[in-house]
C-alpha cells in the first residue's frame, strides 16, 4: 500500500510507504540476507506465511514435518555456513515445539533466529486458543528474546534479533509477534543494528594477560592445548593452525571442536572427554600448562573437577567472561575474539619442537589403537562395528564430507573416527545430546552446503525421534544421506546398564519397523546392510548416488564404546575396556 | 566446603518487560533461594536496578554475577558484603487504635525511630526504616498487641565502592 503524505511546512510530496507489519518481517529477513528458513505454519503466523507465498521467488521457506525439525534445520545450516538460521512457526504448540532446539542451540552457542506467532496482543493472558507463554518459556534457553506487539517495532527489532544471534558468543533469538502487529502496517525503514548500550558482544584484549599467557607458554616442558568450537565460530582456524604449527604444541579438540584442525594434522593429538582419546584424557593430568581455547570445561570434557588437571597452569581463551573459572579455575584468562587474541600472541611466542612431550602422546595411542581402535575398525569377530561402519565413510569420502551426527554410542564411534579435512564439517548436538536431532539438522546443512556431501549418521533410537522429516526430505529432494546403525537397542544407555547396573536392560532394548520400507514409503533409495563383505559397496553406491539414499547397517548389538571415563572418575582413571 | 556468606547484588538493567524473569532465572537454574530482592529506577535515567540478597559462597556470587552481566539488557552486576554497603528495610505495621495511647508502645516507636503515618477510628500505621534485625525485633515487640497486618520491603542498599555506570553508558553511547 502507498500512500502520499503532504508534509505542510515545506509543501514538498515526499512519498511514504506503508506496509504490513508480515510484510515488514519478510523485508527485514531480506535485509538480513536470509535465502533460506524452516518453518511450519498455523493460525497465528498465517499473515507472515501469507507474505512469504508472495516473496517466494526471492525467500525459500522449507517446510518441515514438526516445529523441532525446523528448529534442527536451522541449526544445521547455521553451523555448516556460519550464517544465521532461521526457524517459524506459529503460537502454541508450534512454539513450544521449537524449544528443544533452542535449548541446543544455547548450549552449543549456535546462531539462530526464531519467529513466533502470537495470539492478538488484546487476547494477551487470556488462556486463548493456542496461547502460550513463549516468552517466559523460552527465556533461560535464549540470548535474547522479545514481543512484539506493535508492527512499528518490526524493523528494529529484527535487526537487533540478528545482531545479537551472530555476534559475540552466538545464541538463539526468540521473536514473538502478535496476529494483529502481523496485520497491522507501518512505515518501513531498515537500519543494521552495531550495538547495543547494554551488550558488549566482545571483551576487550587485555595485553598483559597476552603477555602473561606467552611467558607461561614460552617456558613450558611440557604443554598441551584444548580446542573447541570457538575456532570455528571465531573464523580462527587459520591463526589456530599458525600458532600450534610455531610451537609445536599438542592439541586435542572437544567434541564441538572437531574439524577446526584437520583430524591428520600431525598435532592434532585426538578428542578429549568421557569417550575421547586415550592419550589427551590422561595427559591432561600430566602437562604442565593447559592450553584452553575457545571451549568450556564441559563436565563431559573434565570428568571429576577435583583432579582434573591440578598440576597444571590453565591458561584459558575465550570471548565470554562469565566461562572463566565457571568450572576450571585459571591462572590466566584471555579474554577476546580468539580470531584476535591469536593473532595478538603469535610473535610473542617461541618456536618450540616438544619432541619427546610427543612421543608420550604417540605411546599412548598406540596403547589405544592395540586395545581399542584396531578391533573398532579391523573386527576380526561376526558383527559389525560402527567403528567399521565410519572407515569405510572416510575411505569414500576421503574426509571431505559433513558429518551429522545424533547424540549416543554411533555419535561416539563418529566422532572418534571420521576424518575432516575442513572446518565446518562435524555437526552434532554437543551440550543439549538432543536425540533426533540428526536427520533435520542434515538437512539444513545439505541446503547451506549443497555442493558437499551430507551423511547423517544415526542410531535407530534417535532416529525415532524425527523420523518423520523424511518427508521434508522427499518434498526438498535434499540429496541427504542417511546412515541408521541399528543395533536394536539405546546403546549408549544399554551399555551402561551393562557397566554400572548389573545388567538390567531397563527399556532399552527397540522392537523396530522395517526402516527400509519406510524409506521406501517416502520414495528414498534405501539398502540394508548386514555382512561385512556388502559394506563397502553400499557405501559407495549410497554416496555415488545424486539423490537421497537410506543405508541400515546391521551392528553388533551389545558393543561398548571405549576410552571411557565412568562418570565422577578423573580424566586419568579412562578406561580402555 | 566454601563458607555461605551473605551478599548483595546490584543488577543495572534497561527498563524492558519481561526481564525480571530472565535475572531471576539465573539465580533459580542455580538454585539459590533469593533472600530478598528490591526493583527501583536508578541515578540514571531509564535505567532499572535490582537490588538482591543471597546467602551463598563467594566463589558462587561471582559466577551468578557473570552470568547476569551476559544477559543482554544487563548492564553491569556487582556483588557486595556487608562491610561494603549501607542498606536498609523499611516495615510499616498495622494495629488497632485500642493501643493508640499505649506507653509501651509510645515508648518502642521512639526507641526505634519508627513513625505513626496513619490514623483512623479503627486502625493505625506505624512505619520504620532500618535494618532487618531492628525490624524483627520491632515486630516481636508488636506483634502480642495482634498485628492486624505486616509488611517489609526488600533490602535497598548504597554501595561504599563507586559502580561506574554512567561512564560505562557513556562510553557505550
Amino acid at each position: 500500500m502507498e500512500t502520499q503524505i503532504e508534509t505542510k511546512s515545506k509543501h514538498i510530496k515526499t512519498k511514504e510507504i506503508k506496509i504490513s507489519g508480515s510484510e515488514a518481517v519478510i523485508k527485514c529477513l531480506l535485509e538480513e540476507g536470509v535465502e533460506l528458513l524452516y518453518g511450519y505454519p498455523g493460525g497465528a503466523i498465517m499473515p507472515i506465511y501469507d507474505e512469504l507465498y508472495k516473496y517466494q521467488d526471492k525467500l525459500h521457506h522449507v517446510l518441515t514435518r514438526h516445529e523441532q525439525g525446523a528448529a534442527h534445520a536451522a541449526q544445521g545450516y547455521a553451523r555448516v555456513t556460519g550464517r544465521v538460521g532461521v526457524a517459524m512457526a506459529t503460537s502454541g504448540p508450534g512454539a513450544t515445539n521449537l524449544v528443544t532446539g533452542i535449548a541446543d542451540a544455547q548450549i552449543d552457542s549456535t546462531p539462530m533466529v526464531c519467529i513466533t506467532g502470537q495470539v492478538g496482543s488484546h487476547l494477551l493472558g487470556s488462556d486463548a486458543f493456542q496461547e502460550t507463554d513463549i516468552i517466559g518459556i523460552s527465556t533461560p534457553v535464549t540470548k535474547w528474546n522479545y514481543q512484539i506487539t506493535d508492527a512499528s517495532e518490526i524493523p528494529e527489532i529484527l535487526a537487533k534479533a540478528f545482531y545479537i544471534a551472530r555476534s559475540g558468543r552466538p545464541g538463539p533469538v526468540l521473536i514473538d509477534i502478535t496476529k494483529d502487529a502481523q496485520f497491522d502496517t507501518l512505515d518501513f525503514h531498515y537500519k543494521k543494528c552495531t550495538a547495543i548500550r547494554s551488550y558488549r558482544p566482545v571483551p576487550e584484549i587485555d595485553m598483559n594477560q597476552i603477555e602473561a599467557a606467552a611467558n607461561l607458554i614460552n617456558i613450558a616442558k611440557k604443554p598441551m592445548i584444548v580446542f573447541g568450537q570457538g575456532i570455528i565460530l571465531g573464523k580462527a582456524e587459520k591463526e589456530f593452525t599458525a600458532l600450534i604449527e610455531k610451537t609445536n604444541i599438542p592439541s586435542a579438540c572437544t567434541l564441538l571442536g572437531l574439524s577446526a584442525l584437520p583430524t591428520e594434522h600431525p598435532l592434532h593429538v585426538g578428542m578429549v572427554g568421557m569417550h575421547g582419546n586415550y592419550a589427551p584424557n590422561k595427559l591432561t593430568n600430566e602437562c604442565d600448562v593447559l592450553i584452553a581455547i575457545g571451549m568450556r570445561f564441559d563436565d563431559r570434557v573434565t570428568g571429576n573437577l577435583n583432579s582434573y588437571a591440578k598440576q597444571a597452569k590453565v591458561i584459558h581463551f575465550d570471548i565470554d567472561p562469565s566461562e572463566i573459572d565457571k568450572n576450571v579455575q585459571t591462572e590466566v584468562a584471555v579474554l577476546g575474539n580468539v580470531k584476535q587474541t591469536l593473532v595478538e600472541i603469535l610473535p610473542l611466542l617461541q618456536e618450540n619442537t616438544h619432541e619427546k612431550w610427543l612421543q608420550e602422546f604417540k605411546k599412548l595411542y598406540d596403547i589405544e589403537y592395540e586395545s581399542v581402535i584396531k578391533n573398532d575398525l579391523f573386527p576380526v569377530k561376526e558383527g559389525l562395528t560402527m567403528g567399521e561402519v565410519m572407515k569405510e565413510i572416510n575411505t569414500v569420502s576421503k574426509g571431505d564430507a559433513v558429518i551429522v551426527s545424533d547424540v549416543g554410542q554411533h555419535q561416539m564411534f563418529a566422532s572418534r573416527y571420521a576424518k575432516f579435512n575442513q572446518t565446518k564439517s562435524n555437526i552434532t548436538s554437543g551440550g543439549l545430546g538432543t536425540m533426533g536431532f540428526a536427520l533435520p539438522a542434515a538437512i539444513g546443512a545439505k541446503m547451506g552446503a549443497p555442493q558437499r556431501d551430507v551423511i547423517a549418521v544415526i542410531g535407530d533410537g534417535g532416529y525415532q525421534m524425527t523420523i518423520q522429516e523424511l518427508g521434508t526430505v522427499l518434498q526438498t529432494k535434499a540429496p541427504v544421506k542417511i546412515v541408521v546403525l541399528n543395533n536394536e537397542f539405546l546403546g549408549m544407555v544399554r551399555q551402561w546398564q551393562q557397566l554400572f547396573f548389573d545388567k538390567r536392560y531397563a527399556s532399552t532394548e527397540m522392537t523396530n519397523p522395517d526402516f527400509i520400507t519406510i524409506a521406501k514409503g517416502y520414495h528414498i533409495a534405501a539398502e540394508r546392510v548386514t555382512k561385512r563383505e556388502e559394506l563397502a559397496v553400499a557405501i559407495q553406491k549410497m554416496l555415488a548416488s545424486d539423490e537421497a539414499y537410506f543405508l541400515e547397517v546391521c551392528v553388533e548389538k551389545e558393543d561398548n564404546v571405549f576410552p571411557m571415563i565412568p562418570t565422577g572418575a578423573s580424566v586419568s582413571e579412562v578406561r580402555l575396556s | 566446603m566454601e563458607e555461605n556468606k551473605k551478599f548483595t547484588i546490584s543488577v543495572y538493567t534497561e527498563n524492558s518487560v519481561g526481564l525480571l524473569n530472565r535475572v531471576s532465572a539465573i539465580f533459580l537454574k542455580r538454585h539459590i533461594n533469593i533472600e530478598s530482592m528490591t526493583v527501583s529506577k536508578s541515578e540514571i535515567d531509564h535505567v532499572h536496578r535490582f537490588t538482591f540478597v543471597v546467602i551463598v559462597p563467594e566463589t558462587l556470587a561471582q559466577k551468578v554475577v557473570k552470568q547476569l552481566e551476559k544477559q543482554i539488557e544487563v548492564i553491569r552486576a556487582f556483588y557486595h558484603t556487608e562491610e561494603e554497603i549501607i542498606y536498609q528495610e523499611t516495615a510499616m505495621f498495622k494495629l488497632s487504635t485500642e493501643f493508640l495511647y499505649d506507653e509501651k508502645i509510645q515508648n518502642k516507636l521512639k526507641l526505634r525511630r519508627a513513625h505513626i503515618v496513619t490514623i483512623t477510628k479503627n486502625f493505625f500505621i506505624i512505619e520504620t526504616t532500618g535494618l532487618k534485625e531492628d525490624i524483627d525485633r520491632l515486630y516481636d515487640k508488636l506483634k502480642p498487641y495482634g498485628l492486624m497486618q505486616f509488611v517489609r520491603s526488600g533490602r535497598i542498599a548504597i554501595t561504599r565502592p563507586k559502580m561506574a555506570i554512567s561512564e560505562l553508558i557513556n562510553n557505550v553511547n
